[in-house]
């Protein structure tokens, strides 16, 4: 019973992280209609940033300056590179982004390095902010989901009570009336391209230290982003919210449980085959779910595409 | 227009592949591992320590025969066995006789068939596969050929080691293992129960499983079930970032006992540990750095941290490819008869500039050497990794290491 | 009625159809005569695999607007196929060699239909993204269904064990190279009359409209099904192609990072026309090969390459290419000669300038202490001191300022080439 609680906010900690790229990459979706497959690289170099940072300035103002400085640069991509080979279509778009993501893995191994960066937690967050049947957690992780929670709750604010958020969300489905009405449609695109970087640039700064700053850490992470905001429906942002939970609830329940495919097998009333290591399906009577616990989200994704297309809470087709 | 396009590439072609013709006197290694791509931090800090052998223990005593020199030949692989594959080529095609590999065993187990498949269909440019680093035990057991040298100890034999030492440690009674979910991950789990049964059958082994490899991003919940085990201790073959997300993770849940392992040193990783894995991680592994086994070894540590100042010497066994090799050179009298060359290696004993003897059993080409248990830590280190102030320091040493170990190879020999 | 007038035409027209593929067999056939080592004979023949992928993932993304993230795995699981027949001795020992690409198709083709039963009723992001999903996950069980992948080693077979074809055994390289060839020849000249099929054409119209295309009684559905399963045959056979070459797959065949590198090769080479993919194929495998032995920092040129194809020239190099055959046509491609090459000259040598600067930067950074010697084009640089920055710094900003300062000229050339005489 303990271990389930814990298991549940480690699950937390894991969904809320991802939410917060998600989140991002499922406004751009909404924006340009495309994945920005280099989302993963914003994330990676808000780590870097904050870590460069934290050497002379400590780990707060890596958090403070580190995703302005990316949302900086995601505005800039948007603006030169984007705007540009937008007018060729959807496809070069995206490839645009896929040949980003290489290059920015590549720029960031020139100037750091191919190893792991000691980028630490701050000193003053280093102690266990409280235990459960001795597993203990650690106050980052209960910075890390404040964190989250704050930024979530912000952007719901700012999307659905403002005026700026309003002309945003009109602006994502009728760019031409809100053109006409006077606004700076491309303005408001760099814009939303910039926050939704500098968002991924907070997940990079905060998760940097827990999940190691390294080169691969973009690959890593890589497309379980899309297929969290597939599952959630393009362009929903509690879409969003609620597949990063269910995928970080999913893969951590997976991890921590060890069911076993033999004990299924052997409860529908299969025969194990002995000798099991000369067996043509050994494979699959020696599966575990740790072992397949980070391809559930894959599995479910292909579900829910084939069954409905439009995700969860999506209003339209992918 | 494509006519001109293919013109040009035949212009390329010719400049890349046929910068080859020239034969200096120089005898040649490949070093086949990645340059570029994750893995090539590893990579470039071993070509650093070849350049360097090389340099220092073969060219400034005046070479090999009648003075040639040794020359180490870069090739990126990027971890690839099929790229590993098209270096070996362009390798063999300039001449090289001698293939420096190891990291990866899958890279390994590719070269190493490809090399014994390429000596059968050419036997007027055989080439010898010095492994250095890929500890897969299949390699010096059922897959292995007359070609293919092993200079670490293997899988099997490091963790004959790591269980000598849980056997004698009195208080473990419950050992938790955890791997990746490859070869390598697996041999290290079966070769764990294996010797924990049969050297203490009272330990309880509370956990035995595979994670995918270089796919998990937070080890949290396989840490909370390793503390919800009480295991009193923790082996795993991990490496990389798998190694060093799971230690964190673990030390950060709150666990204080030894966790064994293999990988967990150097290109960062000790930098990254730095006071959390004090006194927790320990290390199994050949060559040994502090105390230095002598004042040669601390003079050679010294010269080459004077020249890679960012470097780390973390693969000692490369002193002994680099000795041994220019040793059977010497011995068979000729750099290009490799027959010969494989002939001298097989059972030659050595003294190993990190201490102790080695020797090349010549059943299986496994190098057998003195193995020591590792612990990481700030005190007593003299030579620390990545400048870092954290080192590992000897704890324990098993002197030749399972020297009558039995082996399925079966040795074909030309 | 109009059998006569297609028949006549298809006549006159057949000497220009068959020439190029002519001239790019008897080409294959001497070039390893030019390059006798094993290694060139490798990379031709990792070219050729690269080709056939290249192509039938464009039977895809060109020819019927699908973006896959996942082929890959049609290509690896035909190989895989193929090693295990390799390894089966009984079966084995009664088909000769050349024989042993078609049961690579035949797999790839299965997994595609069973695939694309379900992932071609929707094209788009659906499309992408189900092919992302599937791909991941067989990339992943590569390592967890032992049996059939071998994990993470993979599995090898010797292509020797075959029953001898005319007395050929394939044992060297040189013979592989030949049967590699045929394939190549076989594939490209199938895929190509495929994309001339009705069925070929449909798919172009489904990938420009696929509203349309259901008026004019056509099942969209249908035609990416039958697209999809052909591409899955054609990678299979590349599949199959490697095994023999290799003699080893493994997880690399699969993963993720192979199915990027074919959309890249495609899309570099040039999505929009069927040789387009071929030049990809051929580039890309120079720059991983020949570049990958002169630098470290390959990749980082290889992406900034590629970015800025897709910023610059959509079309990929056939693109750029074809963009001249109208002023070809006209006879005029002797006119830009001359402001090509004050763009060009300058351009390039700017361009490698600037790399030099970057390898200059990288070695300071990586290099170790007191190494203060790298070669660059032949020639010997101390990189602590100024000369080779100024000098290169100089070459970089003079090259690109030249070629910028010629860029307009060449730019009106280019429309003058272009344009019909009388017309203006």
């Amino acid at each position: 019973m303990d271990l389930i609680a814990v298991n549940i906010i480690d699950g937390l900690v894991t969904g809320l992280l991802l939410f917060m790229l998600s989140a991002g990459l499922t406004l751009i979706f909404s924006m340009m209609g495309v994945l920005n497959f280099a989302h993963a690289s914003f994330y990676m170099l808000g780590a870097y940033f904050a870590y460069q940072i934290s050497i002379y300035l400590g780990f707060w103002m890596g958090l403070l300056i580190a995703p302005i400085l990316v949302g900086v640069l995601g505005a800039g991509v948007e603006r030169y590179g984007l705007r540009r080979v937008h007018q060729y279509g959807h496809v070069p778009e995206l490839i645009f982004t896929f040949g980003l993501a290489l290059l920015i893995e590549e720029v960031v191994q020139f100037v750091w390095g191919k190893n792991q960066m000691p980028y630490e937690t701050p000193e003053i967050l280093q102690f266990t902010a409280f235990a459960i049947a001795g597993n203990s957690i650690p106050a980052y992780k209960v910075f890390m989901i404040f964190i989250s929670v704050t930024i979530f709750i912000g952007l719901l604010y700012v999307l659905t009570r403002t005026r700026i958020g309003m002309i945003i969300q009109a602006a994502l489905s009728y760019p031409k009336t809100v053109e006409a009405l006077g606004h700076n449609v491309p303005f408001i695109f760099m814009g939303v391209f910039g926050v939704g970087t500098a968002l991924a640039g907070v997940a990079g700064v905060i998760a940097g230290p827990v999940l190691s700053t390294f080169p691969g850490m973009a690959f890593v992470l890589g497309s379980i982003v899309f297929v969290t905001i597939v599952i959630g429906g393009l362009g929903s942002l509690w879409g969003a919210l609620v597949a990063s939970l269910l995928i970080g609830w999913l893969t951590t329940f997976a991890k921590s449980y060890n069911l076993r495919m033999e004990d299924l097998l052997t409860t529908l009333g299969f025969n194990k085959p002995e000798p099991i290591w000369d067996s043509a399906w050994q494979d699959l009577w020696t599966l575990t779910s740790p072992q397949v616990a980070d391809i559930l989200p894959y599995i479910l994704m292909v579900l829910i595409l084939v069954f409905r297309p439009y995700g969860l809470f999506g209003k339209r087709d992918a | 227009m494509r006519i001109n396009m293919k013109r040009g590439i035949l212009a390329a072609l010719a400049i890349g592949v046929s910068a080859i013709a020239a034969q200096a006197e120089n005898v040649k290694i490949a070093f086949i591992d990645p340059l570029s791509g994750p893995f090539a931090g590893t990579g470039t800090n071993g070509l650093h320590q070849y350049e360097f052998a090389a340099e220092e223990l073969v060219n400034k005593q005046g070479g090999v025969l009648d003075g040639q020199m040794f020359e180490i030949v870069a090739f990126d692989n990027k971890i690839s066995p099929k790229e590993s594959l098209i270096q070996l080529q362009v390798a063999i095609d300039q001449g090289i006789r001698f293939i420096a590999q190891g990291n990866s065993s899958g890279v390994a187990n590719a070269l190493t068939e490809a090399i014994d498949k390429h000596n059968r269909r050419n036997p007027d440019d055989r080439v010898l596969f010095l492994n250095y680093s890929a500890v897969d035990p299949a390699l010096t057991n059922d897959k292995c050929n007359f070609w293919h040298f092993r200079f670490d100890a293997n899988a099997d034999i490091k963790m004959d080691v790591i269980t000598d030492k849980i056997a004698g440690t009195e208080d473990i009674k419950k050992v938790y293992i955890i791997g990746q979910d490859y070869s390598f991950g697996k041999a290290v789990a079966s070769a764990a129960v294996r010797f924990l049964t049969e050297k203490r059958p009272d330990i309880e082994i509370v956990g035995n499983e595979l994670h995918p490899i270089g796919k998990v991003k937070d080890f949290t919940p396989y840490s909370r079930k390793i503390m919800a085990s009480e295991a009193d201790a923790i082996i795993t073959g991990n490496w990389g970032a798998d190694m060093l997300g799971l230690g964190k993770s673990v030390l950060e849940n709150g666990y204080t006992g030894p966790i064994y392992t293999y990988y967990a040193a150097a290109d960062g990783i000790t930098a990254a540990f730095g006071e959390a894995g004090k006194g927790s991680l320990r290390l199994v592994a050949e060559g040994a750095l502090n105390p230095p086994a002598s004042d040669r070894a601390a003079a050679y540590v010294e010269a080459f941290k004077a020249k890679y100042p960012d470097g780390n010497l973390s693969q000692a066994r490369i002193t002994n490819v680099i000795e041994m090799l220019a040793k059977a050179i010497d011995q068979a009298g000729s750099a290009t008869d490799v027959v010969a060359i494989a002939n001298a290696l097989e059972g030659m004993e050595h003294d190993n500039l990190w201490g102790g003897k080695v020797f090349m059993r010549p059943q299986d080409h496994q190098l057998i050497q003195d193995v020591h248990i590792n612990v990481h830590t700030d005190d007593g280190v003299s030579f620390d990794y990545d400048n870092s102030g954290y080192g590992v320091v000897v704890e324990n040493t098993v002197p030749m290491a399972a020297m009558d170990s039995p082996t399925t190879c079966k040795m074909r020999r030309p | 009625m109009t059998d006569l007038t297609q028949t006549t035409a298809a006549r006159s027209s057949i000497m220009p159809q068959v020439l190029p593929w002519v001239i790019a067999l008897g080409f294959l056939l001497v070039m390893p005569l030019i390059f006798t080592s094993n290694s060139a004979l490798t990379i031709m023949n990792q070219m050729a695999m690269t080709i056939i992928f290249a192509l039938a993932y464009n039977m895809l993304l060109g020819q019927g607007g699908m973006l896959s993230f996942g082929h890959a795995v049609y290509m690896g699981v035909g190989g895989f196929a193929c090693v295990h027949i390799m390894n089966w001795d009984a079966f084995f020992g009664l088909i000769p060699l050349p024989v042993l690409p078609i049961f690579g198709g035949l797999f790839g083709m299965g997994l595609a239909l069973i695939v694309g039963a379900f992932s071609t009723r929707k094209a788009g992001t659906v499309f992408a993204m189900i092919s992302l999903g599937v791909g991941e996950l067989i990339a992943a069980c590569s390592v967890i269904i032992v049996v059939f992948f071998g994990g993470e080693e993979g599995i090898s077979g010797d292509r020797t064990y075959g029953l001898p074809f005319f007395g050929i055994e394939f044992l060297r390289q040189i013979e592989v190279y030949y049967l590699v060839v045929f394939w190549l020849m076989v594939s490209a000249v199938l895929m190509y009359l495929w994309s001339r099929t009705p069925m070929g054409r449909m798919a172009n119209a489904v990938r420009d409209n696929p509203e349309r295309a259901e008026f004019l009684g056509y099942s969209a559905r249908w035609v990416r099904f039958y697209s999809f399963v052909a591409s899955g045959f054609f990678a299979g056979i590349a599949g199959g192609l490697f095994a023999i070459n290799y003699e080893i797959l493994t997880e690399e065949n699969l993963n993720l990072t192979q199915s990027g590198a074919i959309l890249l090769v495609t899309f570099l080479g040039g999505a929009g026309f069927f040789f387009g993919p071929i030049i990809g194929a051929i580039v890309f495998t120079l720059l991983q090969t020949v570049l990958s032995l002169e630098t470290e920092l390959w990749q980082l040129y290889v992406g900034a390459l590629f970015v800025a194809t897709v910023m610059f020239f959509p079309g990929g190099l056939a693109g750029l290419l074809m963009l001249h055959a109208p002023a070809a046509k006209m006879g005029r491609l002797s006119h830009l000669a001359g402001p090509y090459a004050k763009v060009l000259f300058p351009g390039i040598i700017g361009t490698l300038a600037l790399c030099c600067l970057i390898e200059l930067t990288f070695h300071l950074r990586h290099a170790s202490i007191g190494d203060h010697e790298m070669v660059l084009f032949w020639t010997t640089f101390n990189t602590h001191s100024p000369v080779p920055w100024l000098l290169f710094g100089a070459i970089a900003a003079g090259g690109l300022w030249l070629a910028k300062r010629g860029a307009p000229d060449m730019a009106e050339a280019f429309h003058e080439a272009n344009v019909m005489k009388g017309a203006a």
